[in-house]
């Protein structure tokens, strides 16, 4: 045994160097190309960084001034008025009825198209519609703002005739209208990737389609269909082309769709295109509103992530 | 001899399947299923047992372009389930199946044997308990799971999953039942259970079973059936097609010389 491998070694010797140096050389490209991709990875997590702290430090400049009470609490935002008030709740309602009526909007059309084209629609036509639908998510933002204050607002005129020219309803459907793809086709990439082992098994129980769908599918996709809602949210939270053009600049505490009022992604547009001396408190109220935004972002990522592992697929 | 006094449940007459592409997985196989006993289809791999199997509740409709030949009757109102304007959701309520590898719905112990009661439009609650129960019992899963019914049926065991799915095909009181090879994804202690399952459950209906376990046909079925390459070899009593098969073909692959 000994001496069978001492001369298996000694035969092998040469070649296991040999092959070692080449090894030691491609060991180090790896290790370079590890970096370089490492550092790439770690561009977005830096960007992340900076943006959040800059976001902090310009608030915390900001909330020297103004006390986080008033700012919670106070109704009135009039940062840039000779007698200011901060409280953000006008600019949160004004996002949150934005984004509520999108949902109403963006919700169902957005399941339903995901159960036709999941479940319903064959081969041919799902290849046809999904890329137009995806389509309808690279049109810019600022073509959609148009649409809303140019076309939907008069539209909605002829329906309700004391509705304002800019109002939150036209804005709010447009944004639906806007993220119903991005709901649609995540949605249906969760049913699609439902195995079709449990459709089978819903169809041997003698389900119709419509059944099978609505009673095995979309329960078994469900953590990525709330996770497309998620995204939609976001999105519909952070839109502010749209809102900025169509739905007024006035912050106003109401939740009635048919007025005008601005949102946070409003004000801060508003705000930042004009010329406000750097390190004044309404440059800083900008990063103050931002903060808010990204918080109110940030809970919905984290809420979407705990959804996702609650209940995460386990077919 | 037995077959000639056993009644038959269903009968393939001449079937032949394609596959969309034109595949023929299944030719011209002509073949009984007697009342109440355990038919089990045998074949190495790709000789269309599964495809054969998958006719008898129209399984193949889901996919475009599957194509039927030849006649599936069940006895004993002679309707041929293939034909065109029978509607395979009729079909499937007659006839249920359990698959290869356990497929529960994402919803509670209690709702996956309720749903064949529900696609059915059940709704008196007294009703469904009863029914869920008794299929439970039927496959000897209830004393397991009777206290956590509204558990999701995720969290049972494999063996139990898949005697869950026998449960949700047996609340519907089916007249056949299909198996695709119920215990290749099961460990041997739940494969004996299923199998113990398999041999009571003939007492109510009638069984088509295909494995790709040849002791488990010897061990559970009445009938065997030995495919290749789409065609029926030989068709017969199990203990006569493992002691004495008339077909050179069957006895090669039973004895391992083949397959």
């Amino acid at each position: 045994m000994n001496t069978v491998t001492q001369v298996l070694n000694n035969s092998l010797t040469p070649q296991i160097s040999d092959r070692l140096s080449k090894n030691f050389t491609r060991h180090l490209k790896e290790r370079v190309i590890e970096f370089i991709l490492m550092l790439a990875a770690f561009s977005a997590v830096l960007t992340t960084a900076a943006i959040m702290g800059i976001l902090l430090y310009e608030s915390y400049g900001f909330f020297e001034h103004v006390s986080v009470t008033a700012f919670l609490t106070d109704t009135v935002w009039t940062p840039l008025f000779e007698n200011p008030r901060y409280g953000i709740l006008p600019l949160v309602s004004g996002t949150l009825t934005v984004t509520g009526v999108a949902l109403v909007i963006a919700v169902p059309i957005g399941t339903i198209s995901a159960i036709y084209l999941s479940e319903f629609a064959s081969h041919r036509v799902r290849e046809t519609v999904k890329p137009i639908l995806e389509l309808l998510a690279g049109v810019p933002t600022i073509v959609f703002g148009f649409f809303a204050l140019l076309f939907i607002t008069p539209l909605l005129q002829k329906i309700m005739p004391d509705l304002p020219t800019f109002n939150m309803l036209s804005s709010g459907i447009v944004i639906g209208i806007m993220i119903i793809p991005y709901i649609a086709s995540l949605s249906e990439d969760a049913m699609r990737a439902v195995p079709m082992s449990m459709r089978e098994g819903s169809y041997a129980m003698g389900a119709t389609r419509f059944q099978t769908a609505i009673r095995v599918v979309t329960p078994a996709a469900v953590s990525g269909i709330v996770a497309a809602y998620i995204l939609g949210i976001s999105r519909a939270i952070g839109e502010t082309m749209v809102v900025a053009i169509a739905a007024g600049q006035q912050p106003n505490l109401t939740f009635n769709p048919m007025d005008a009022a601005a949102t946070i992604t409003a004000y801060i547009v508003q705000v930042a295109m004009g010329d406000l001396p750097h390190g004044s408190i309404g440059y800083q109220s900008i990063f103050a509103a931002g903060l808010v935004l990204m918080l109110m972002t940030l809970t919905l990522n984290i809420i979407g992530h705990i959804t996702r592992k609650k209940y995460s697929e386990r077919y | 001899m037995m077959t000639s006094t056993t009644p038959v449940k269903a009968e393939a007459r001449n079937l032949s399947f394609f596959y969309n592409g034109g595949n023929n997985a299944v030719k011209n196989v002509s073949m009984p299923l007697y009342e109440n006993k355990i038919t089990a289809l045998i074949g190495p791999s790709g000789c269309g047992k599964s495809t054969f199997l998958r006719c008898f509740n129209r399984m193949h409709d889901l996919y475009p372009g599957n194509k039927y030949d030849g006649q599936i009757i069940m006895h004993p109102d002679n309707t041929n389930i293939l034909e065109k304007n029978v509607d395979p959701i009729e079909v499937r309520m007659r006839i249920s199946m359990v698959f290869q590898k356990p497929n529960p719905f994402p919803k509670s112990i209690y709702e996956n044997v309720a749903y064949g009661l529900r696609v059915r439009g059940e709704k008196n609650r007294r009703v469904v308990d009863d029914k869920v129960e008794e299929a439970l019992k039927g496959a000897a899963l209830w004393n397991e799971v009777k206290d956590r019914l509204q558990d999701l049926a995720f969290n049972l065991s494999g063996g139990q999953q898949q005697r869950l799915c026998i449960a949700r095909a047996l609340a519907t009181d089916p007249e056949i039942m299909l198996f695709d090879e119920p215990t290749s994804a099961l460990d041997p202690i739940a494969t004996a259970n299923i199998e113990e399952l398999m041999s009571e459950l003939r007492n109510k209906l009638t069984i088509l079973v295909v494995t790709h376990n040849m002791q488990q046909a010897a061990r559970v079925s009445d009938y065997t059936a030995y495919m290749y390459l789409g065609e029926l070899i030989e068709h017969g009593e199990t203990d006569r097609i493992f002691t004495r098969p008339t077909r050179k073909e069957t006895e090669d692959y039973i004895t391992g010389k083949f397959g």
